[in-house]
């Protein structure tokens, strides 16, 4: 598939443009973390679980050749065919040469992400097969000429009223009101059933390859996956090495976070496991099974310091949970994975050069990881992935510079006080009676969405050293005048002047300032006219001029 | 404002609390730090003010330059190690020093980035969780109806929800209204506003509008960033509300006017 990542701007300018697909997306944002929230609440010990699968997933990286080893010896002593397919082509090519060898002519397929990525379809049909995707979803799409939206739900982006016109135009059926979506599932459901009985091979993915006893597991809602892989003669399996984990009953652990974070429920309606093909005593089933091990830049994830995105189970919680992805949905992210898993993969399995985009598609805000059962840190992976786009100078070259200035200017405090203070200042006068500006130099990004508040006054640093200075003066007023009516005092007895009292003194000059700012009355120095109303006290003068200590024991 | 006798003796040795002014505080609306001071002591701290301090390196952290980073949270460690406690009345400069500065910084830094990330707290949480600040003998300031804002650092890096919520209740007796889908970002994001202004439109359009639908007069936040972005909007489309940092509102301060208003 064309990849139109780094055209990710005006991709979703071009989304936000539609305002009933707007309202859509905003909808799935809504209810979606609701249902996975109920979900996860209701089953009581979702974080336990998902420490512990998190260091299954750990684990079995750790020593993923060992486990797949496993699993390639228990798939191969089932009767499977095994293969690894180093990047997309060698998988395309590796499933045609089954086909070919079978003189297979039709296809049918369950929903599989993993031959999204290698643009199996398309070469497929290129080489004449005909190839029909069976997920509804994914029918939907392939009918409509278009690509999955979401991982789970690659169809999300239609709505009833378009599939129906969709269905009412590719299936030629006659005259029929498909005025319910229940309709318009038992038609597709009827068109489907054909492409099943004529099928000569049938391709699915895997959520988990268990390397104990050499098994595959999927699920689905539909059972469409089953029905790929027991109606035609041959089954290919296509997926990847990150599936694999080391016990059953690691699979099925997983499987209590995958479904609760993908669809909000208990358990898919199907969870079936494949062992191989048909043995003698089976009544139906494959006879020939063949499992498609892709890699695709895998391993070089596995060596990097990206290696805990092969924990992703593809359950597609973060995508409900990102406001990017709600904003501008799956298709603006040019490719086959949206989303944070998206914004984090597509650079890794494609190139950084063609999507540095998609990792500054994110605010930081953290609830695709809050979120994630594979207990992901997104939001620090996606941080990396700019700290690489910095350093191989793919970024604007502007911002680049008016960063590296800033952090330069922010290490001046002199300086960095100086220009902010004139700055601030200026848009202060400038904006004071409005309260903002509706346009501003550098600001375009800011301005084009929303007005700039204008700064309250001079900066606090700037007022806080007006108030500091104000302090000494008159500290040092006080000291000059106890010192001058001590030498009054030795000079000769002082005459008590009725009114004023000693008490009334200020501290000997001797006194801390910590001591004599703690005994000063808290109100605001008078004879100055600080913008704000709010009366500060200076706080204890135990400033970090004086090098170490800081005024502390 | 001076109805809180502050030279009261205090039950217990006052806290020695070094404030992070933070640079947007510092820049645009320095009541905030004012009202830190102040509440602060109140709650009985002895507040000092690093004299050198400028920015926590957020920005350059962000996006993706941890070379000019790492010199600018080196500096901030030196500045504020030697205080009891660093307080910081914004939760996403707090979560930079608790959370990132540790992953920034390698070896001895590393540690004493720990270090002072153990003993920094946001605003709101140190007011509520540690100096336990209570009203006191103080007048009760009267709120209009208060909607509160979560900012994402703050919510998800620091678990900042109740504190703020609390001190807004029993300070202001408050009558708060949440925001529908409140642990949704606002679309600020540092640049990313300015990065991708569409999509931070969008999100902060329908931020707006949830706040609008609270009929709260206030919104209140414990994060610049955030209120200047929700605030430049509401300016933008004509909203009423008044978005101010909940620092203000704990003082009571509620003359000077809102972000983004004319005088």
């Amino acid at each position: 598939m064309k990849q139109t990542s780094n055209t990710f701007l005006d991709n979703a300018h071009a989304a936000l443009q539609d305002p009933a697909k707007v309202q859509r997306r905003d909808l799935l944002a809504l209810f979606a973390p609701l249902i996975r929230s109920a979900a996860v609440d209701s089953f009581g010990h979702f974080d336990e679980l998902r420490q512990q699968v998190k260091q299954v997933k750990q684990h079995t990286l750790d020593h993923l050749d060992h486990y797949l080893e496993k699993f390639e010896r228990e798939a191969l002593r089932n009767g499977n065919h095994l293969h690894y397919a180093g990047d997309g082509d060698q998988l395309n090519s590796i499933v045609l040469e089954i086909c070919q060898r079978h003189s297979a002519r039709r296809v049918v397929k369950g929903k599989s992400m993993v031959t999204e990525e290698t643009g199996l379809n398309d070469f497929l049909k290129r080489a004449g097969l005909r190839v029909m995707e069976t997920d509804l979803g994914e029918y939907i799409i392939q009918q409509a000429g278009e690509t999955p939206s979401h991982i789970v739900g690659p169809a999300l982006h239609k709505s009833a009223a378009e599939v129906r016109e969709l269905f009412l135009a590719k299936h030629d059926l006659g005259e029929r009101e498909l005025a319910e979506t229940t309709d318009m599932v038992a038609e597709a459901r009827l068109v489907l059933r054909e492409h099943f009985l004529k099928a000569d091979v049938g391709i699915i993915g895997a959520n988990a390859l268990i390397a104990q006893n050499g098994y595959s597991m999927l699920v689905t809602n539909e059972g469409n996956g089953d029905l790929c892989a027991n109606l035609p003669n041959v089954l290919i399996i296509c997926t990847t090495i990150d599936r694999v984990v080391p016990r059953a009953r690691d699979a099925t652990a997983m499987l209590r976070l995958l479904v609760r974070s993908a669809t909000g429920q208990p358990q898919t309606c199907y969870t079936s496991f494949y062992s191989g093909p048909r043995r003698e005593h089976d009544i139906d089933g494959p006879l020939e099974t063949h499992i498609v091990l892709l890699d695709n830049r895998r391993s070089e994830i596995l060596a990097s310091d990206y290696r805990e995105m092969l924990q992703c189970i593809r359950c597609g919680a973060c995508l409900n949970h990102c406001p990017i992805y709600a904003g501008v949905g799956g298709h603006a992210y040019g490719w086959v994975y949206p989303g944070p898993m998206g914004s984090i993969l597509t650079p890794l399995l494609t190139s950084l050069e063609q999507s540095n985009a998609l990792p500054n598609a994110c605010t930081s805000c953290g609830r695709c990881a809050e979120v994630c059962p594979a207990d992901i840190p997104l939001p620090d992976l996606l941080r990396d992935l700019r700290h690489d786009e910095t350093r191989q100078k793919l970024s604007s070259s502007r911002w680049r510079t008016g960063l590296r200035l800033h952090a330069w200017l922010a290490r001046q405090p002199t300086l960095y006080r100086a220009f902010t203070s004139l700055g601030i200042f200026t848009l202060h006068l400038l904006g004071r009676r409005k309260g903002g500006f509706t346009r501003l130099p550098l600001a375009a990004g800011w301005t084009s969405q929303r007005d700039f508040p204008a700064p309250e006054g001079r900066t606090f640093m700037q007022q806080y050293a007006a108030i500091q200075r104000e302090e000494k003066a008159r500290e040092h007023k006080a000291a000059q005048a106890a010192a001058q009516s001590q030498s009054a005092e030795q000079a000769g007895p002082e005459p008590v002047v009725a009114g004023e009292p000693r008490s009334r003194r200020a501290p000997p000059a001797a006194a801390k300032p910590a001591a004599a700012a703690r005994a000063k009355p808290r109100r605001a120095p008078r004879g100055q006219a600080p913008t704000e109303r709010i009366e500060p006290s200076l706080g204890t003068d135990w400033s970090d001029d004086k090098p170490g200590g800081q005024g502390h024991e | 404002m001076t109805n809180l006798p502050t030279e009261q003796p205090s039950p217990r040795p006052a806290l020695r609390v070094s404030l992070f002014v933070t640079c947007l505080a510092d820049l645009f609306r320095p009541s905030v730090a004012f009202a830190s001071i102040k509440l602060l002591e109140q709650a009985g701290c002895e507040v000092s003010i690093p004299l050198q301090q400028t920015c926590c390196g957020q920005p350059a952290y962000n996006t993706g330059d941890y070379a000019a980073s790492a010199p600018l949270a080196r500096r901030l460690i030196q500045q504020f190690e030697a205080a009891d406690y660093v307080v910081v009345p914004s939760g996403s400069c707090a979560g930079m020093i608790c959370h990132h500065y540790p992953k920034l910084l390698e070896g001895e830094w590393r540690e004493r980035a720990l270090q002072l990330a153990a003993k920094t707290f946001e605003l709101t949480t140190f007011l509520h969780d540690i100096a336990r600040l209570k009203r006191g003998e103080r007048a009760p300031i009267k709120l209009p109806a208060v909607t509160y804002h979560d900012s994402c650092a703050g919510l998800r890096e620091l678990g900042i929800k109740a504190q703020p919520r609390a001190l807004l209740r029993e300070l202001c007796d408050a009558e708060l209204t949440e925001l529908q889908q409140t642990e949704v970002c606002c679309g600020f994001g540092g640049t990313f506003c300015a990065k991708m202004p569409e999509i931070s439109g969008k999100m902060v359009a329908d931020k707006l509008a949830s706040a609008v639908a609270t009929r709260a007069q206030i919104l209140a936040g414990g994060d610049l960033g955030c209120l200047l972005n929700i605030a430049g909007r509401a300016r933008r489309s004509g909203e009423t509300i008044e978005v101010r940092h909940i620092a203000e509102l704990l003082c009571g301060d509620l003359e000077s006017p809102a972000i983004g208003r004319g005088q």
